[in-house]
This record gives C-alpha cells, sequence and structure tokens, in this order.
C-alpha cells in the first residue's frame, strides 16, 4: 500500500529517537562498566569484570539492593491495598461521583514530585503534623509497633520508644509510606482501566447463576482484573525500585536504597565504572521482571 | 389447528398447572421516566410467554424486574405465591440468557456450563454428568474443552443456554437471545429452542421486538407498548382478534377502517360491509389477506349475502412478491386499502373485491394515555 521509501522516511524519526537517546547512552554505560578508576581518580579504559567482583563481594551493596526491593515489595502491597479498592468503588459504585472521584486521584500527579516530597517532611518531621496529632490523640504506642513492624520487614533496626516518634522520618518507614503515596494513581489507574472493561453483563450472569456478590468479586471481577493489578503492580516496584528522592527527602541512612548508591558514585565518589555496573545490573532485574509480567499478562487474555 | 383446539389445550394445561409466576400492577420508573406503568399478568408453569414491543415499550425492564436485576417501585411480582421483592438476584429459581449472551471470557464453555452447579454448592461427582448433558441438549458436546473467544455467535448463544438450563430453573428468561445472529441461523435456533422448551418443561419467558419470530415461538404473547400491556393472546388470537389498532398494526400488516356505524352497517368511505357493533365511530382493522379479487368484468354486483362486503377500487400499486401480491387499491374518497392476493398476475385499472364482515375486526384506538 504505501511504498517502500515512504516506510523508510516514516521510519527515520523513532530509530533516530531511540538510537540517540537509548541505545547510544547505554551503550556508553555498558562499557563504563568493565572499566576501572586509577588512583588519581581518572577513568582507565582497562577492560576486566572488576566492578562486577566489587558487587558480587561486598555485602553493603547486595543488602541495599534487597533493601529496596522490600521496600519496592511493600510499597506495591500497600498501593494495591489502597488502590484496588478505590478503583473497585470508582467502577462499580461511585455513580455521581465518579468523574470528581476520578479527578481526585489524577490531581496529585500534576503536584511535582519534590513538593509532595517536602509535604510528607512537614508532616512527619519530630515536631511535624503527625506527631502533634498522635501524641494528642495518645496513638503513639500502636504506631510504634507498626512502624517496628515494617521496620524489621524491611531489614532495618532501629532504636523506638522515643516519645514524640522524631524517626517518623528518616526511615524506611517513612520511604515506603511518601512512595505509596506518590505510586499509589499508577496502580489505581490500569486497575480502574481494567474494571471497567469487564463488561457489567458478566457480573448480572454471575449473580443470575446463583453466585453471592463476594463469590462474583472472587470468580469474575477479580479474574477478569488480573491483567491491571499485574499492569499498576509492575508500574509500583518497578519506579519505586529505581526511585531516590523519596529516600534523599525522608529515607535518612536506614533508609537509603540502591539508586542512592547510584547516585553517590557518579557523584561524590567519582566511581563511574562500579554506578554503571549496578545500573545495568537493576536495568536486567527490571528487564526481567518487565518480560516475566508481560508474559503472565498474555497468557491470562489467552485462558 | 383451530383456534377452539388451541384453547381447549391451554384450558387443559392451565388446570395441570396453575399460575407460576404472577405479575401484579408493576410501576417501574428511571428517574422520572416511567418505564412500566402498572403492568399485571400471570404466567402459567411449562409455557412459553413472549413478551413482544418495541424498543422502549419496557419489555426488557419487566425481564430485569423478574430476573431480580432491579428493584420495582410498586407493585408486586411473585411466585408459587411467595413475593419475590426481597429475594436477591442470585436466590431466585430464574435463570436467564442474555441478549450479549455474557459468557465468561476467562472460563472454558465447561466452567461457564458448571458455573451455576459450583456456585450453588452442587455434589462435586454430580457436576461433569450434568454439564455434559447440559451440552448434549445444545449440541455442544464436543467444545466442553473450547475457550469461549473460538466460539461463533451461534455457538456462544448455545453456550449461554446450557448454563442457564443446567440449573433447571422454575422459570427462563431470554433477552432477544436471537437479534445478535443472521437470519438462516436464527430460524434454526428459533426451532430448536421450541423443541428445546418442550423437552424440557421449563417456562420460558422470551423478549423480542421481532413479531414474526414471538407469532412462531409461544403459546402466548404478550404485547407491550410505553409501559402498558396492550394485550396479552395466543398468537392466533391477537392475530385474528386484535383488541387495539396498535396491537392490529404491530402484529403483522393491517388496514385500519375508520367507521361511521349506523343500524348494524359500517360504512368507511365507498367501502359499507354489516356490523354488529354499537353504532357511533369506530375502528377496524382488515387483514390484507382477508381481502379477496372477485373475478367479474361487468359493473359492481350485489354481495352474495349480507355477511360479505364488495367494493370497487383502482389498482394504484402492485408489488410482486412470490406466493402473494401486496396491492394498493384506491377506493376514492381518499380512502386506500391493501390487499394481498394469492398470484393474481399483473393487474391494472379497476376492479372488484370482497371481504367477510366479520373479518374486519372493531379495535379500540389507542392513545398514548
Amino acid at each position: 500500500m504505501y511504498s517502500r521509501a515512504y516506510k523508510l522516511l516514516v521510519a527515520i524519526p523513532p530509530i533516530a529517537w531511540v538510537t540517540a537517546f537509548l541505545l547510544v547512552p547505554y551503550a556508553i554505560l555498558f562499557c563504563y562498566s568493565f572499566w576501572s578508576v586509577s588512583a588519581i581518580q581518572t577513568v582507565v579504559h582497562n577492560w576486566n569484570l572488576h566492578n562486577y567482583w566489587e558487587l558480587a563481594r561486598n555485602p553493603l551493596y547486595r543488602d541495599v539492593l534487597l533493601r529496596s526491593m522490600r521496600i519496592a515489595a511493600a510499597v506495591t502491597f500497600f498501593a494495591l491495598l489502597l488502590g484496588y479498592p478505590l478503583a473497585y468503588y470508582l467502577s462499580f459504585h461511585a455513580t455521581k461521583r465518579k468523574d470528581l472521584l476520578y479527578q481526585l486521584v489524577i490531581i496529585p500527579l500534576w503536584a511535582s514530585y519534590l513538593v509532595r516530597g517536602y509535604a510528607w517532611k512537614t508532616i512527619l518531621g519530630t515536631d511535624g503534623v503527625l506527631n502533634g496529632v498522635l501524641h494528642f490523640t495518645h496513638a503513639t504506642a500502636l504506631l510504634l509497633s507498626i512502624q517496628n513492624l515494617i521496620n524489621q520487614h524491611v531489614g532495618a533496626s532501629h532504636q523506638i520508644a522515643l516519645v514524640p516518634l522524631p524517626f517518623l522520618l528518616y526511615s524506611p518507614f517513612a520511604v515506603v509510606l511518601v512512595l505509596t503515596h506518590i505510586y499509589t494513581p499508577f496502580v489505581i489507574l490500569p486497575i480502574y482501566a481494567a474494571l471497567e472493561h469487564i463488561p457489567r453483563n458478566l457480573v448480572e450472569a454471575s449473580h443470575d447463576l446463583g453466585s453471592s456478590p463476594w463469590s462474583t468479586f472472587r470468580r469474575v471481577i477479580l479474574p477478569l482484573s488480573l491483567p491491571g493489578i499485574i499492569a499498576g503492580a509492575t508500574f509500583a516496584f518497578v519506579l519505586t525500585l529505581g526511585d531516590f528522592l523519596a529516600p534523599l527527602l525522608v529515607g535518612g541512612a536506614s533508609g537509603i536504597m540502591i539508586s542512592n548508591i547510584v547516585v553517590g558514585l557518579f557523584g561524590a565518589a567519582y566511581n563511574w565504572p562500579l554506578g554503571a555496573a549496578i545500573a545495568l545490573c537493576m536495568m536486567i532485574i527490571v528487564m526481567a521482571l518487565l518480560f516475566a509480567t508481560e508474559r503472565l499478562e498474555k497468557r491470562l487474555k489467552v485462558s | 389447528m383451530t383456534n377452539r383446539e388451541t384453547r381447549a389445550t391451554t384450558a387443559r394445561r392451565e388446570g395441570a398447572n396453575p399460575s407460576l409466576l404472577s405479575i401484579r400492577d408493576v410501576v417501574k420508573r428511571f428517574g422520572p421516566r416511567p418505564v412500566l406503568r402498572g403492568i399485571s399478568l400471570e404466567v402459567t408453569a411449562g409455557e412459553f410467554l413472549t413478551i413482544l414491543g418495541e424498543s422502549g415499550s419496557g419489555k426488557t425492564t419487566l425481564l430485569r424486574l423478574i430476573a431480580g436485576f432491579e428493584t420495582l417501585d410498586s407493585g408486586e411480582i411473585s411466585m408459587d405465591g411467595v413475593r419475590l421483592e426481597a429475594t436477591p438476584a442470585h436466590k431466585r429459581q430464574v435463570n436467564t440468557v442474555f441478549q450479549s449472551y455474557a459468557i465468561f471470557p476467562h472460563l472454558s464453555v465447561f466452567e461457564n456450563v458448571a458455573y451455576g452447579l459450583r456456585a450453588k454448592k452442587t455434589p462435586k461427582a454430580e457436576i461433569p454428568d450434568r454439564v455434559a448433558e447440559a451440552l448434549a441438549m445444545v449440541k455442544m458436546s464436543d467444545f466442553a474443552e473450547s475457550a469461549p473467544s473460538r466460539l461463533s455467535g451461534g455457538q456462544q448463544q448455545r453456550v449461554a443456554l446450557a448454563r442457564a438450563l443446567v440449573n433447571r430453573p422454575r422459570v427462563l428468561l431470554l433477552d432477544e437471545p436471537l437479534s445478535a445472529l443472521d437470519a438462516n441461523l436464527r430460524r434454526q435456533m428459533q426451532g430448536e429452542l421450541k423443541s428445546l422448551q418442550r423437552e424440557v418443561g421449563i417456562t420460558f419467558i422470551f423478549v423480542t421486538h421481532d413479531q414474526e419470530e414471538a407469532m412462531a415461538l409461544s403459546d402466548r404473547v404478550a404485547l407491550l407498548r410505553a409501559g402498558y400491556l396492550e394485550q396479552i393472546a395466543e398468537p392466533r388470537e391477537i392475530y385474528g382478534e386484535p383488541a387495539t389498532a396498535y396491537a392490529a398494526q404491530f402484529i403483522g400488516q393491517t388496514n385500519l377502517l375508520r367507521a361511521e356505524v349506523r343500524d348494524g352497517i359500517a360504512s368507511a368511505g365507498p367501502i359499507v360491509w354489516r356490523t354488529f357493533g354499537p353504532a357511533g365511530t369506530a375502528t377496524y382493522s382488515l387483514r390484507p389477506e382477508c381481502i379477496r379479487l372477485v373475478p367479474t368484468v361487468a359493473g359492481l354486483t350485489a354481495a352474495p349475502d349480507v355477511s360479505t362486503a364488495r367494493f370497487r377500487g383502482k389498482i394504484h400499486s402492485q408489488a410482486f412478491g412470490g406466493a402473494m401480491d401486496m396491492l394498493e387499491i384506491d377506493c376514492g374518497n381518499a380512502t386506500k386499502v391493501r390487499a394481498r392476493l394469492p398470484n393474481p398476475g399483473p393487474l391494472s385499472g379497476e376492479h372488484e373485491f370482497e371481504f367477510y364482515a366479520n373479518d374486519a375486526v372493531r379495535v379500540l384506538e389507542g392513545g398514548d394515555e
């Protein structure tokens, strides 16, 4: 239908874009990861596997990477826990308020990430809003145990039992909280889209065949919204795993994530080769994850 | 089968099976808009009842009320004398075949059919046999393990039927189930539906806007119009003795004659016939096939007896239709009638026509009250 010349012409801009801004930088990153830094802090182009060996050997990197994945898993879990019911309500029960609620989900995405991060700082700080309220309502003890639980799960040790809670801020708890707030809309939207695509007569058919509302949810709505859940969970996990601003703003020493280390290595530490090696490892992890979830989604769609 | 025989069989059936589903004064509004404005009808056990009406007549809403997908504003629906309002959809002994089938896309054909059985906690050992039986009933045994997306519309239709029938409901509701099928498949499915209903003996309530389908399938037809029940009767009766002008026009084709009745004689312009109705103005329905061509060339001859009416008219148009031609006859005085004649050959000019006076049925001129 179209001539070869036309097809070529149309294909050039995206190919050029991908080459210039994706393939070439990654190729450079790839090369860097096999180089090393000399004693006088210059990059030496002698090809070796030293950086990867360092990653495997030094427990610091492994621990931080594992912690980042645990934080990402926690954020994914809480974002799903918050996002699914909201998306469900939005799709099935919010009749007149639907548009308004949908806008309320979207609006936070328009606010700058930094603004939201700093807002949390004022909420979580020692003399912040939350501590004030908690102190006033004597809920501190309850929250302490929850925070303790999360810190344990994420693998950070922290002395507690101080009132007010100075470490609401600067902890993995704070990172999980802030990132859950920031990435929940990314979970809500794909789940909402999946729920909206479920023909309503399937729900009626299920009731008609004798299924109670709960059983209908379990046997029809949940399985059919699974692609949305997978997409949303992937968003939350991948975006959190690569996040470095939230740990920087509210994470403190115990809330450091792998991206902070990469940033450090490219910045003050001036060890680009090691930073490149970490970045490539993360990329491989993320790509493997995306590949796996895509396969899963496809399999769900076929059956 | 004559009219009398049909009524006799119906009477016998009604004697054996009293009213199963009772619908009384049902009113349903969507916002300020009334959709059903006081519907009352009785559904007999084992009958094939069709709810017929144009889009917007409220027929689907009535079905959804019976299924329990909508709540009624006033009136009552009861099954075996027990009111259904408080029973949620999933606890009613009613199953629905949806217009767009509503097959679960994530389940195999087998699992779709087994869905209702599992929901009702049927013993596990019983399920495979009952599903196989239901699939055999709709000739879909070979597709048990297929994914619904691989099935054609007609096949999905069959699965939807099996999925509903496997639960052995008291009443099966069918919401225009054939409207998405092409004409041939549709006729075939009509035949199968009818014999299936006889076989299983389950009460069918079938919603359609297609009057031919309604006539072909049903034991009784309930004609709905703008939220009112216009007429409920057996197909032959509703066709032969329509209660209202609307019923006469909606079911089949007809000529509506607005006549002046005096001394047992009705006259609509140049057409005059004997009637037993009271004097005054009245509307009569005269089916096109009730009009015959009188094979004479001379002037207007006298009718052979008082029960036959004759009139003259000019052929205005003639449409060839295979076995029957449709003619438009201009009788003068702005009176035009349509006649359906068997093989009349090409006609033109003035001719003489006749009909039995009793075939002109007095109907109510329905307003939009």
